[in-house]
């Protein structure tokens, strides 16, 4: 019992953190149509802006040592921040172009926040202590996990119940859905194209932020290819999903966590170092029989 | 004092010119048919106007504001509203999320929401069918009823224009007749200016005003639309008889 509820647990865990990066990608391509490949660069900035910079192996904490009611804030309006500028400095100016360009140009600007860091940091990981406070153990439903895993589900939850509110309930969520739908029609109703595009970046670059602070408290560690393998995952989580497809992001970022758990556990040893690859098998069996994507989104119609 | 102005527009797209030198006036409270065969450019005119693709040339204005080359949403706060070919209700919202995308150009002035409201229930009291299945996903909609519903959408925003790109497209001739018996009304009920888009000549004749006719992107014909349909040139121009 215990041992189920632990890869269930950690199932949960892990998909928490695909489903926020997922949503985060699903936002922007939602109203853009962009797929927007800086993301895992915009979270592991998150992570080195709670440091000061240096190159030593264990990291000056800067930021990192307020309390956790500044810490989260501070770590969201900078993911924000980053986010929003990235669109008004690069991403404005694609807006008419075509989808595989204004792809590369997030690969460019997830360059070029790399290299920032680089330059700052060195490509070394960093040890860090982040919220320490959170490793310790909890005991729920017989299994043993840091209280981390669990605060890392609860929060997930959090968002998605606040994030489906916002999109539900206030004027600004009905723009977006709008646009994300028709952008054209959208705007033909006065629906300000900017202002919503902006407010999508924002969105995301706090979701980024939020799993920035997840994974640093969780491995310790900052490195400036920290996002990648999330950013990955993700990414295959809104295509399965159908891209664009905010709830469906979320329930192929939670499946994908699940899958990779479950191998893990049953996989015999010699095979689990090749879990990705069995995860990815998986990829490309739902999209052989669904290309589409689970929940297919709707008309992909042209944004501007 | 005319509300809508174009002085020679034109449209292209690459090296196809869709609408070449379009010059017209339109004042407040006039019904103007635009009609034309397929590829005349007659949704490419709209779109030129709504904002949505620039003009290549030329200039419009609307209500003392030079529009030429604005956004969308700038042209459509200004009251002009655009109900496109095709209609585009937002599927996965409900039909009075749909109605309601519209009301937030105002928002923020005093007593918007209260004004949203009476809207809405103006609206509905015009479309009631709109009222019974408000709560429904657009996107399950009839097509006579999704007509009904953009015109609904276009209304909440409050406009002085509202320009309709073929609202028969698709529908039986009855369901036809509704929206144009709604639209009529609407007209003499809230002043409206109406900028309607249509292939054919019939709707035209039957609902009366101004009606223009449009070939190769220009506009051949202006004048009274029951005088102009009966008319031998009318039917010359629109098939293109003598032109080669
Ligand atoms: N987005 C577009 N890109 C390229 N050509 C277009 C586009 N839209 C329309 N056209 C072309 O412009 C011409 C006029 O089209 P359109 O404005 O749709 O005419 P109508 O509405 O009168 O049928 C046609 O030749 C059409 O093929
Ligand atoms: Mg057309």
């Amino acid at each position: 019992m215990g041992g189920l509820m632990q890869v269930v647990f950690d199932a949960l865990s892990l998909g928490s953190l695909y489903a926020l990066g997922a949503l985060g990608i699903a936002l922007i391509f939602g109203v853009m149509r962009l797929v927007n490949f800086a993301h895992g660069d915009v979270i592991a900035f998150c992570v080195f802006a709670l440091l000061w910079p240096s190159v030593d192996a264990v990291a000056i904490i800067f930021a990192g040592n307020l309390p956790w009611y500044l810490l989260i804030p501070f770590a969201l309006a900078v993911g924000a921040g980053l986010s929003v500028l990235s669109e008004v400095v690069v991403f404005r100016r694609f807006r008419r172009a075509n989808p595989a360009t204004m792809m590369i140009a997030s690969f460019a600007l997830g360059f070029v926040i790399r290299y920032f860091l680089l330059m700052l940091f060195s490509s070394r990981p960093k040890s860090i202590s982040l919220l320490p406070e959170l490793s310790q153990p909890v005991e729920i439903l017989g299994a043993r996990l840091p209280l981390l895993q669990l605060i890392t589900i609860l929060v997930t939850i959090t968002v998605l119940i606040g994030l489906t509110a916002f999109l539900r309930r206030t004027r600004f969520g009905l723009e977006m859905r709008a646009a994300a739908e028709n952008f054209t029609m959208a705007r033909m109703l006065g629906v300000r194209a900017n202002r919503v595009i902006m407010g999508a970046f924002a969105l995301s670059g706090a979701l980024a932020a939020a799993i920035a602070l997840i994974l640093g408290s969780q491995t310790g560690t900052a490195n400036i290819m920290m996002g990648a393998s999330v950013m990955l995952m993700a990414f295959i989580a809104t295509v399965i999903g159908g891209m664009g497809s905010l709830a469906g992001a979320v329930i192929a970022g939670f499946a994908l966590g699940a899958i990779a758990t479950v191998m893990q556990v049953i996989l015999p040893p010699d095979a689990r170092a090749f879990r990705d690859a069995f995860v990815y098998g998986a990829v490309i069996l739902v999209l052989i029989f669904r290309p589409q994507g689970l929940l297919s989104a709707r008309g992909t119609k042209e944004r501007v | 004092m005319s509300l809508l102005s174009l002085s020679n527009i034109s449209v292209r797209y690459g090296r196809l010119t869709a609408v070449r030198g379009v010059t017209f006036t339109l004042a407040e409270g006039e019904m103007l048919f635009i009609t034309g065969p397929n590829g005349a450019g007659k949704s490419s005119l709209l779109r030129a106007i709504a904002g949505v693709t620039p003009p290549a040339g030329g200039r419009v204005d609307f209500a003392d504001h030079d529009i030429t080359g604005q956004a969308p949403e700038d042209i459509a706060r200004l009251g002009l509203s655009m109900v496109p070919e095709g209609r585009d209700v937002f599927g996965s919202l409900t039909i009075e999320e749909n109605l309601m995308v519209g009301t937030g150009m105002h928002a923020g002035s005093r007593g918007w929401r209260a004004r949203a409201a009476s809207e809405l229930e103006a609206v509905y009291a015009t479309f009631p069918i709109l009222k019974d299945r408000r709560h429904a996903q657009a996107g399950l909609l009839s097509g006579g009823q999704q007509q009904m519903l953009v015109i609904g959408r276009a209304l909440m925003t409050t406009p002085r224009l509202v320009a309709i790109d073929e609202p028969s497209l698709g529908l039986a001739p009855n369901i036809t007749d509704q929206v144009y018996e709604r639209l009529i009304a609407l007209r003499a009920e809230r002043k409206l200016t109406l900028l309607i888009v249509e292939q054919s000549s019939t709707r035209a004749m039957m609902a009366g005003g101004r009606m223009m006719l449009m070939r190769g992107g220009e506009i051949v014909l202006d004048g009274d639309a029951r005088a102009l349909g009966q008319s031998e040139a009318m039917q010359a121009a629109y098939f293109g008889y003598g032109d080669h």
